[in-house]
């Protein structure tokens, strides 16, 4: 889960890891007020995005009078950013957060991430600050320094001493970097974090570090234990049918084709995409229903694909191994029926009872193209869009 | 031969709940050894048929298991696989979907020197086909034969499994390594017991996008197997930066892709179907 910068600002000042002074504005008279109130020759106001590289979109600007704030304010929220992690249609901008400014003497990149590969904490630094992190390590790898950290015994002090030093900081500095460090490394721990990205972290000209953007992701599968972290979520964030489809409990990611898809299991789900694109088509969808798909799981995964206004038909692949294909075969019967689907339908039963499956859609009297291989499936699922066409 | 559980291999199941129960009874109408069932609070009670005990000392003490599988909710599941470690099992197979991530990596280093090999999270298990069934796979698509088959997920696994029962080409050991992040067992760690199992002539490997458990298979393949390998790697269309349903399948950093893990395998001498349709008929090739 992804949360905004504002929020990740806020548990950063929670765990002792300085942050500049901000609020949170809703429209301009409140970034206007903002700004005052922080004083100084210049704020920043930032558009609260679910989304990097704000800055060339337009959506991070230096104010040097609160009127010139709200301004901004005024201008960033209800416009759409682009950016290029948000792909061309965008996100809307619905807050800013005002930010005090500061004086910069040095730019750097810190963050904390659980590493697949040695399966250990990784602390990644670089003194090459306020650039893209993938183009420094592709450009200069030397740059990017990496401290694994053991799951079990935590982060000891020598390790964010070794690392300051290897960043070029001096003996003072070295002893903030090390506070700075375990702070950020408490709240990855204990909030159960899957990334803290600090882009730059800077160096202030009195000797102060500052984070002064934060971007922090949390793992989904440990929310059910930070209930504080999980009311966090903004819902405006998500792509409407993404979070139609979590209200449900299902697995579920939109894409931009116009064949919905309605599969047992994430790996066959995967792979029937895979299919649908070989044989020259294009999903809608990826849907994982689950191993127990009962009638009123088809049910609601009819209702969600059908929600999606692209979709010009429907594949139904289910590998029956404990689940039996003709209970699914009459949950699909029932929920064609009371969907009223209006979209060709195809659906391919294997695995457990299949024919006994088959034989139920045969006798339906509805219109349900049955495929018995998963070639097949694709192939007409393909075939069908084709024709609506 | 097998390389994980046989016909006397004694299995207890942690965490006695509606699926649970539901799995320990049709792994008891496949034949499978399953000896005791441990849920705190109701030991010395049955549980269809099955002796319940309060921990899993208790329980190795009265049955002799040497193997457990774990069906505990994601809060406690990997406390469920350390108490799996410190009772002496030899394998613990755990079923347990949503498991944080970080448990898992402190989880591993914790039964890093216990002896006790994991496999899973977020797996169906292992089934050795008319032997053994641990988990949650449909046992009866399965039938004994030369061909190992290792996968990270579930549906498709059975998928394979089928097209190679349909094609004549019975199962050695059939198991899911588990779609997390974090797993027990890597598909290297199976490999290599593949590799060094008599009964085993060939391996159906099915991998995904996210991490590089994949690239480090295909190395294996290359410098250590002398049997062919056939794989399959869904998501070859995941847009980047999604996660597919798994919690490890994901495309991040640029890392992960199905391109670059097919490459992998093909420039180890792997057979790479492109079609999840084809891996039956791949590996038949394979075969000659």
């Amino acid at each position: 889960m992804n949360v905004h910068e504002y929020q990740a600002k806020a548990l950063f000042r929670e765990y002792g890891v300085a942050v500049p002074d901000g609020e949170l504005a809703t429209n301009a008279e409140e970034a206007r007020s903002a700004a005052q109130r922080l004083g100084g020759d210049v704020t920043v106001v930032k558009a609260q995005v679910h989304a990097g590289g704000r800055g060339k979109g337009g959506g991070i600007k230096l104010a040097h009078s609160p009127e010139e704030a709200g301004q901004h304010a005024e201008t960033m929220i209800g416009m759409t950013l682009v950016t290029k992690q948000t792909g061309a249609e965008g996100k809307k901008v619905r807050k800013v957060y005002v930010e005090g400014g500061c004086d910069i003497e040095r730019e750097l990149y810190l963050a904390i991430t659980l590493d697949r590969e040695s399966e250990r904490f990784a602390v990644i630094a670089s003194t090459e600050g306020g650039m893209d992190i993938e183009e420094v390590a592709e450009s200069t790898p030397e740059k990017i320094h990496n401290v694994l950290v053991d799951p079990v015994a935590g982060l000891s002090s020598w390790q964010g001493r070794a690392l300051g030093f290897r960043l070029d900081f001096d003996g003072d500095q070295v002893k903030r970097f090390d506070q700075f460090l375990g702070g950020l490394f408490r709240l990855f721990v204990e909030k159960d974090a899957s990334l803290i990205e600090i882009n730059p972290l800077v160096v202030t000209s009195e000797g102060n570090l500052l984070a002064l953007d934060g971007k922090l992701n949390f793992d989904d599968n440990a929310l059910f234990r930070h209930p504080e972290i999980a009311a966090l979520r903004d819902p405006e964030e998500e792509n409407f049918l993404e979070r139609t489809a979590a209200e449900m409990d299902f697995s579920y990611v939109s894409l931009d084709g116009n064949i919905g898809c309605m599969v047992n299991g994430a790996g066959l789900a995967m792979a029937t995409l895979d299919m649908i694109s070989q044989a020259g088509g294009s999903p809608a969808n990826f849907l994982d229903v689950g191993g127990d798909a009962d009638k009123t799981r088809i049910e609601n995964a009819f209702k969600l694909i059908l929600q999606d206004e692209d979709v010009q038909g429907i594949l139904v692949n289910i590998f029956g191994g404990i689940v039996r294909c003709d209970l699914i075969a009459e949950g699909v019967v029932a929920a064609t029926q009371s969907v009223g689907l209006s979209v060709p339908l195809v659906v391919r039963l294997q695995g457990t009872n299949a024919e006994e499956g088959r034989r139920i859609l045969a006798e339906s009297s509805l219109d349900i193209d049955s495929a018995e291989t998963l070639q097949d499936a694709a192939d007409r699922a393909v075939a069908v869009v084709g024709q609506g066409n | 031969m097998s390389i994980l559980c046989d016909k006397s291999t004694k299995v207890l199941v942690q965490g006695m709940g509606r699926t649970g129960r539901f799995h320990a009874g049709l792994s008891i109408e496949y034949g499978t050894k399953i000896v005791g069932g441990v849920h705190p609070g109701k030991g010395g009670s049955e549980i269809e048929g099955v002796p319940i005990y309060n921990t899993v000392e208790q329980a190795v003490a009265a049955t002799g298991a040497d193997a457990s599988v774990i069906f505990v909710p994601p809060g406690g599941a990997a406390d469920a696989i350390l108490e799996a470690a410190h009772g002496g099992l030899r394998l613990a197979v755990c079923i347990t979907e949503g498991i944080p991530a970080a448990d898992m990596a402190r989880t591993k280093v914790q039964i890093a020197d216990s002896g006790m090999l994991l496999i899973g999270p977020n797996c169906p298990g292992v089934v050795t086909p008319e032997q053994c069934r641990i988990g949650i796979m449909p046992a009866a698509i399965t039938k004994p034969g030369p061909i190992g088959v290792v996968s990270r997920s579930g549906t498709l696994t059975y998928e394979a499994v089928d097209q190679l029962t349909r094609l004549g080409m019975g199962q050695s050991t059939c198991l899911g390594i588990g779609g997390d992040s974090v797993v027990g067992s890597t598909f290297v760690d199976v490999l290599a017991m593949f590799e060094a199992d008599p009964q085993t002539e060939a391996v159906v490997m099915i991998g995904e996008i996210g991490g590089s458990a994949e690239e480090k298979a295909a190395q294996f393949v290359k410098d250590k197997m002398s049997k062919p390998v056939v794989a399959f790697i869904a998501g070859q269309n995941a847009p980047p930066g999604k996660r597919m349903g798994h919690a490890g399948a994901i495309i991040s950093g640029g890392k992960g892709a199905a391109a670059d893990k097919i490459e992998a395998l093909q420039a180890a001498g792997v057979a790479v179907s492109h079609s999840p349709a084809d891996i039956g008929s791949t590996m038949k090739t394979v075969r000659g």
